[in-house]
């Protein structure tokens, strides 16, 4: 008999295409363009995103639900496509002006953009930057035990 | 020290017709909870579901379990009941159950724990469609893969 609970999760995948520059301040030139490469392009370069928001919580007997879909869309809509789709990451987004926008710091960023997302408990966002590569954060795992 | 944990996924789809409707509130509050998934005519999706069952590969047959046997499963449990069915009224397991996503996946779970005898069910997820699926997996097993 396994007396572990059953977990339930609801994930929900959203589209956003912005552009972005990898270049830190704090190297050189030639530095930045050993590290970042093409990547550290003047001109920037953009992506389609696929961003993947899950949430677990109690399935509402009323509803069957989790969290009810509307009201998410309209929180991810409100507090993380509006000022991404269709920006520059790093002359549009405020965090991104004193860090580096790649996709490791974009999920931490959205994260906590919707950890206060007050219906469910965010579990986790999975970002693809290309169909061939995905970053993915959880929040920090010492206070994941709250 | 056991041999070496491995996770193995088996895909299938179907397809199934749903609406939701929770008797217990009124028109005008099912329909603003539910909008356009209230239409009592139903609509329908191809669901896809993955399968993901966790164990030690058998060290004669190198197979965690035969994947011939995992079909047979998935296709009494789930084909049989789910495909090209209305889920509201033709899925006993979901009476009295809206028929969410969660929910189907939370009944695809539970139908199928018990025939997985060989490695153990490590998790699910179910699409309804490519933007929206549920995961279930036990408490301690992480949904994102092997913690």
């Amino acid at each position: 008999m396994n007396t572990d609970a059953l977990q339930v999760e609801l994930g929900r995948r959203y589209r956003f295409a912005a552009s972005h520059r990898l270049h830190s301040p704090h190297l050189s030139e030639e530095e930045n363009y050993r590290v970042f490469g093409k990547c550290n392009n003047p001109y920037g370069h953009g992506h389609n995103y696929v961003l993947e928001v899950s949430l677990s919580g109690k399935i509402d007997p009323a509803t069957g639900m989790i969290a009810n879909l509307a009201d998410l869309d309209a929180f991810v809509e409100r507090h993380v496509l509006e000022e991404l789709d269709h920006r520059s990451l790093n002359e549009d987004v405020a965090v991104f002006r004193d860090m580096v926008p790649t996709t490791e710091n974009l999920c931490i960023e959205i994260f906590n953009r919707l950890q206060c997302f007050p219906h469910a408990k965010l579990e986790r966002v999975r970002i693809q930057e290309t169909a061939n590569n995905s970053f993915e954060f959880a929040g920090n795992r010492e206070e994941n035990h709250s | 020290m056991g041999l070496p944990m491995v996770l193995l996924t088996r895909k299938i789809e179907f397809s199934a017709s749903h609406f939701y409707h929770n008797p217990n509130l009124s028109a005008e509050e099912n329909n603003l909870i539910f909008g356009k998934c209230n239409n009592p005519h139903g609509h329908g999706h191809n669901y896809t579901l993955e399968v993901t069952v966790a164990g030690e590969p058998d060290p004669v047959t190198g197979m965690v379990l035969d994947l011939k046997e995992l079909k047979e499963i998935l296709e009494r449990e789930v084909m049989k009941r789910m495909d090209h069915r209305h889920l509201n009224y033709e899925v006993p397991e979901l009476a009295g159950q809206i028929p969410t996503c969660e929910n189907i996946a939370r009944v695809i779970w539970q139908l199928l724990e018990p025939h997985i005898t060989k490695g153990k069910l490590h998790r699910i997820r179910l699409y309804e469609s490519p933007d929206l699926f549920a995961d279930c997996y036990r408490n301690g097993a992480n949904a994102a893969g092997m913690d």
